[in-house]
């Protein structure tokens, strides 16, 4: 039996998906369901003075109108803290609906029930709400002069500044220099399924919510904390979520507000976002500006690096991308300095968004690398490779595992690389304008600070299921853990079915920074291979198994059935032990303790990105017309999904570098922009074919199956290959994200 | 609110209904539906919230995204954009009416082997644009593909093999299902 971990095998709930059955989490029948809409805040700063229900209570089929004014305070104080950790995960270190006072537009003011959805949407729309509004600093030209240096950003996870060795002195030695600054737009995730969250009190103490979440457990955590209930007294069920891209990762308001509505109306309580509502609900990607000196002798190597962020962030919390992280480790260079600065504005805490802070941090970088190899005049890949980092430089430790010089060789090899006529503006396809472009990618491989867990459980026909808390948002777990946890048993992949998607099951991290993957997986394996192992203990424990007095060692298990490693007639399957021994079913649990913060090695996913670009000589349009992407995210457990998520990582790239920015106006302090008509992502006909390869390396630090995830790194560098190749197809530098139009022209 | 039942056609049928709740029959997958509807009610919020069929899917309730593509009288529209009142005396077909019971189309399996989704939202909406864009006729290659698909957005980026995932039902038809090669 050839191992399951690595086939490209279909989407097991993809038959459910195609034909419409998989019930999302606003697609529940419950008996008594009514409809919640919130109204927002339609100033960015200021307070509540009244709120006119007259018209909205005579509407038919309205059951509640709910607002500060009507609801009681509720007895937590939430704490933004990432949903990695595990605990409750509030996105933002405020709450709304506890008194007047408005901090951001968007902010949840008032709650509508009503017996339908029109009805709840019409009775809305009839509330008159006044505002005293204040002064308000939404975008960062506002508030540059006020900016700070926090502490510690990222929910208090990550320091404010990072350094080694001395920057000035590295300047100074410094032949060539690059000091350029890059501008970042703010971007929204706008996943195809908006928040929804359905709940029902089943008796007042207890409570079931059907959310759309990126972990159950963090949405039970994080309502349990917020109305003061045990998490015991809470389940949450989600089982399909329609994307999500970060901005599911964390525990919105909106989640409580749903279960307050519905106590409150004793019913239970649909509560769905709608699109506008999708970019003032739960976060997005901050405005920001990245300040990159590099520092280079004669060939080319690095003598001082420093990176200098500053971003918008809200009035609560000290929130900024740790866009610093990879770019600090990624080049061997004795000299560095990061420094994140903030200023506050009045908007909601941003937040995770793929790839949370490399997708800018590496676009700054190898932007700026990129200009560095023109400056030395050397190829932007031999660059990279004369700056090579073999060790952690943070640190010295070695890397847990890295490929990146394998993938530099083979995305150049895939792309034709070689050969390049560096020159830039020389190339020209009728009007188009044509040029090449690359980069590096990197992204830290994060793990939960606690054990994860997983339970198998085999039954006496040989039949097995495996269940753990994680929710499928896309990311292909359901069909990766069957495949981990048929390897562990010795099962055919068939014989396993994966459940997930309700905090009920063994406790396990939100899928967050691409170690959902890795942590779901160890705890799966490690309860496949417990349950394998306590099933041999037991056939060469009994005195009729042919197994007898064997030692387990050398029993290993086959399509179901144990035997002996070099006599493979000595054996018997699962379910005749079972079935002789009167056993329904045996049980394992796995737990997994991750590698400690303190583990002596440095821990990254990484990969290379190029991609080829026509620019209109006249328009200005900018198509990218191939991209090669190829990483290392250690083992592959599936290679079907796993490709097409690093596939739509790249073309992520792609949106963040020509289309993706949301518009703040800062005469309203609201987004100018919050619909998909008007904030671009790609459609069909802007996404070129995509060649993804992975290579495979072996890490035996980060977990047990190696797996280091591939949520994120595809994404990383796209970006930045796609700005340097309209460099070399226009001779422009454009510094900004996105490259628009206006910038070429 | 004008609704035209009874004899259709003639501009002497229309009747006022509404704004209150009106019983109309909507006619899904062949089969006849009677439901009580405000007028207001919109074919995607009828068809979820009062049919049960949720396989149409609600992304943004503006005519911007494709997640609620279905068929009225076999053209696609966006439910979200369409009155359900509007489409009494209409066939309307949804995802869930694409193949028979416990079938699958040929496009819904090439959707699965292509991996041509990853969340699934907007999957049902891609698919039944994808089964009326080789019915409607175009050219079948890329460039058509890529314009004639462009009405339905993933976010979840999995264009090139939604196209490979159609490529893969022309060639199977062009080639009399002997090939599904894509």
């Amino acid at each position: 039996m050839s191992p399951a971990i690595g086939l490209a095998l279909d989407r097991v709930e993809g038959r459910a998906k195609v034909s419409g059955t998989a019930r999302y989490t606003a697609e529940l029948v419950l008996p008594g369901l009514v409809h919640a809409v919130l109204v927002g805040a339609r100033i960015p700063s200021g307070r509540v003075i009244a709120i006119d229900t007259g018209k909205a209570e005579r509407a038919e089929g309205l059951i509640a109108v709910l607002s500060h004014f009507n609801l009681p305070p509720i007895p937590g104080k939430p704490r933004l803290l990432p949903s990695l950790v595990g605990l409750a995960a509030p996105g933002e270190s405020f709450f709304p609906m506890q008194d007047e006072v408005v901090h951001y537009a968007g902010q949840p003011i008032a709650i509508v029930v009503a017996d339908t959805i029109e009805r709840a949407e019409h009775a809305a729309s009839l509330l008159r709400i006044d505002f005293a509004e204040l002064p308000a600093h939404t975008v960062l030209d506002q508030v540059r002069d006020q900016a700070y240096e926090p502490q510690r950003i990222f929910g208090g996870m990550l320091p404010g500044r990072n350094s080694r060795g001395d920057v000035e002195a590295g300047l100074a030695q410094a032949k060539h220099r690059i000091d350029q600054t890059y501008r970042i737009s703010p971007n929204h995730h706008n996943p195809i399924e908006p928040s929804a969250t359905t709940v029902v009190w089943d008796d007042v103490d207890r409570l079931t919510i059907y959310d759309s979440t990126q972990g159950p457990t963090a949405t039970q955590m994080t309502v349990s904390n917020l109305l003061g209930l045990a998490p015991g007294q809470i389940k949450v069920i989600s089982e399909y979520v329609g994307g999500s891209f970060g901005s599911k990762a964390m525990i919105w308001p909106h989640v409580t507000l749903a279960a307050l509505a519905a106590r409150q109306v004793q019913r239970p309580v649909r509560l769905a976002l709608d699109r506008e509502q999708m970019f003032h609900s739960c976060g997005h990607r901050e405005e920001q500006e990245q300040r990159i000196t590099i520092g280079a002798r004669a060939d080319g190597r690095l003598t001082a690096l420093r990176h200098h962020k500053l971003s918008l962030t809200s009035p609560f919390d000290d929130w900024a991308e740790p866009s610093l992280q990879s770019p600090g480790i990624f080049y061997d260079c004795a000299n560095y300095e990061g420094v994140y600065r903030l200023a506050r504005g009045n908007t909601i805490t941003p937040t995770f968004m793929r790839a949370p802070g490399e997708a800018s941090g590496m676009f700054a970088l190898e932007c700026a690398m990129d200009e560095l190899a023109e400056l030395v005049d050397i190829d932007p890949v031999e660059l990279r490779l004369r700056n090579f980092a073999k060790t952690d430089p943070s640190t010295g430790n070695p890397w847990s595992s890295s490929g990146l010089r394998e993938c530099y060789q083979r995305a150049a090899e895939l792309f034709g690389w070689d050969g390049r006529d560096r020159a830039p503006g020389t190339r020209r396809d009728g009007q188009w304008l044509i040029g090449t472009g690359m980069a590096g990618a990197a992204y830290p491989h994060a793990v939960p600070p606690n054990q994860q867990r997983a339970r198998a459980r085999l039954y006496a026909d040989g039949s097995a299921v495996v269940e753990a808390g994680v929710s499928e948002f896309g990311t292909g777990v359901t069909t990766a853990m069957r495949q981990v946890a048929a390897d562990g048993l010795g099962l055919p992949v068939d014989r396993v079915r994966f459940v997930g998607g309700s905090s009920d099951l063994p406790n396990i991290t939100a899928a967050v920074g691409s170690a959902g993957t890795g942590a779901v997986s160890a705890a799966v394996h490690l309860a496949a291979t417990e349950l394998r192992n306590q099933l041999i203990v037991r056939a060469v424990a009994d005195q009729q198994s042919p197994l007898h007095g064997a030692d387990p060692a050398t029993v290993t298990v086959e399509d179901g059935r144990m035997r002996l490693h070099d006599r493979a007639e000595v054996g018997e399957t699962y379910a005749a032990m079972l079935a002789r021994g009167m056993t329904p079913d045996v049980e394992a649990l796995g737990v997994w303790t991750p590698p400690p913060l303190t583990t002596p090695y440095g821990m990254h996913t990484f990969g290379a990105q190029f991609a080829e670009v026509a620019v209109d000589a006249d328009l200005g349009l900018v198509r990218v017309r191939r991209m090669v992407g190829v990483f290392a995210p250690g083992r592959v457990l599936n290679r079907k999904t796993a490709h097409s998520q690093l596939m739509g990582g790249m073309l992520w790239g792609m949106s963040q570098a020509l289309l993706e920015a949301t518009l703040m106006d800062p005469r309203t302090g609201r987004w100018a922009n919050p619909s998909l008509g008007d904030y671009l992502i790609p459609v069909n006909a802007d996404a070129p074919d995509v060649v993804v390869e992975t290579i495979e390396v072996t890490d035996t630090v980060v977990n047990p199956l190696g797996v280091k995830g591939v949520g994120e790194i595809g994404i990383v560098g796209a970006a930045a290959a796609i700005a340097n190749a309209v460099h070399h197809a226009t001779g422009r530098r454009i510094r900004k994200l996105p490259i628009s139009l206006e910038d070429l022209l | 609110m004008k609704s035209y039942v009874g004899e259709v056609g003639t501009a002497d049928t229309a009747v006022i209904r509404g704004p209150g709740e009106v019983m109309i029959t909507l006619s899904v997958n062949g089969v006849p539906r009677t439901i009580p509807i405000e007028p207001r009610v919109s074919l995607l919020d009828a068809l979820r919230d009062r049919l049960d069929l949720t396989g149409t899917k609600k992304g943004c309730n503006q005519g911007a995204c494709g997640a609620c593509t279905v068929w009225v009288d076999k053209r696609r529209v966006l439910a979200c954009l369409t009155l359900a009142i509007t489409c009494e005396m209409r066939e309307i077909t949804t995802i869930e009416g694409l193949a028979g019971d416990g079938e699958l189309h040929p496009m819904q399996t090439a959707f699965i082997e292509r991996d041509a989704f990853q969340c699934g939202y907007c999957t049902p909406g891609q698919i039944m644009s994808a089964v009326a864009f080789l019915a409607e006729g175009h050219q079948p290659d890329d460039p058509q593909i890529k314009e004639w698909m462009s009405g339905n957005l993933c976010r979840c980026a999995a264009y090139p093999h939604i196209r490979a995932a159609i490529r893969q039902v022309r060639d199977a038809t062009v080639a009399g299902g002997s090939d599904a090669a894509g």
